[in-house]
């Protein structure tokens, strides 16, 4: 397990170094009831693994698979995710809070 | 994120060194201010706001969305005394997100029956607090009673930057403290730097009221006062 967005942060780095590609994703707003604090980090490779959490499990799946164009891409993305949102999402959070997460690849 | 970037967090993270990432979020753009850097930092108001919030956050600046990421040392707080109230105010300090130490050279006070799961030295505070290492992001509280143990630590935490320095004791204990401290070499502006009677003045009465007093001010310190 690991503990604290720090130690999510330090695998993203040794991942890099190990070759793979990488995209960090970010919660940086939140409003209602989210279940993640802002700040909180999932880490994403080239394969599809992940480290972190973003909503504690409610959205993730969708995170991975905009983080894999991301990484093909090659720049940044905002993604919102509620339980409001039906147009971009299918996906959304059961706890009726609202999450803004900064997509980005490390290069 | 660019990989030196990330790299240089983490090395200032290992460090025990606070930084905050600055992501401006529509054009991209991303700058690390570190923790020797803050101070002169163009944002420097918001950067050590956020910092002492412990938070990452959202902030605007001149018409600009910024992200700031904030990476502040796990706090810690050094304990001198395997006593009554130590052992309340671990369980404390671990739903508060202090990261406890306890000192005490009395083994049959510091025994793993009485505290589990926290990291005990049973040595000299002389000679554990070196390797423990005490740093703007240590808080130090010296609850023995006992001057042969809590002086030698208190006289370490003096020497450091750690942002709190708390002494069990009456008035008149701590008259005597500051009598032996100045004997020693410490200046009065040294010596009010220890927070003596120790805790806010809540009328605690059991060790775990004691406790809380006590954590509620080393909180107050941390997020009030001007250290971390």
């Amino acid at each position: 397990m690991f503990a604290n967005e720090e130690d999510i942060l330090k695998q993203a780095e040794k991942w890099k170094h190990e070759g793979r590609e990488v995209a960090i994703a970010t919660v940086v707003e939140t409003w209602g009831s989210a279940p993640r604090p802002v700040g909180s980090h999932l880490v994403i490779d080239g394969e599809g693994n992940f480290l972190g959490s973003v909503s504690g499990g409610c959205v993730e799946g969708a995170v991975v698979t905009e983080a894999l164009e991301v990484i093909d891409e090659g720049s940044p993305r905002m993604l919102e995710f509620g339980v409001a949102d039906e147009t971009a999402w299918k996906v959304g959070l059961s706890c009726g809070g609202r999450i803004r997460v900064y997509l980005e690849p490390l290069d | 994120m660019k990989l030196d970037l990330l790299a240089a967090m983490n090395a200032e993270r290992a460090a025990r060194r606070a930084c905050v990432l600055v992501s401006d979020l529509d054009s991209g753009e991303q700058r690390l201010v570190v923790e020797a850097a803050l101070g002169e930092d163009p944002l420097a108001p918001l950067l050590l706001a956020q910092l002492r919030s412990g938070k990452s956050g959202m902030v605007e600046s001149g018409g600009r969305r910024l992200f700031l990421t904030v990476q502040a040392p796990p706090i810690r707080l050094v304990i001198t005394g395997a006593v009554h109230i130590s052992q309340a105010m671990v369980p404390m300090a671990r739903q508060l997100g202090l990261d406890a130490v306890i000192i005490d050279p009395r083994t049959a006070f510091a025994t793993p029956e009485r505290f589990p799961n926290v990291r005990l030295v049973p040595e000299w505070p002389d000679e554990a607090l070196p390797r423990i290492g005490l740093d703007r992001y240590t808080a130090f509280v010296a609850l023995t009673h006992d001057p042969k143990i809590d002086d030698p630590g208190l006289s370490a935490a003096l020497r450091s930057d750690c942002f709190y320095i708390g002494a069990l004791g009456s008035r008149k204990t701590h008259a005597r403290r500051v009598e032996r401290l100045t004997e020693a070499g410490f200046t009065p502006v040294d010596i009010g730097r220890i927070h003596a009677p120790i805790g806010l003045s809540i009328g605690a009465v059991s060790p775990a009221e004691i406790a809380l007093a006590i954590l509620a001010e080393v909180v107050a310190s941390l997020r009030q006062g001007d250290g971390a």
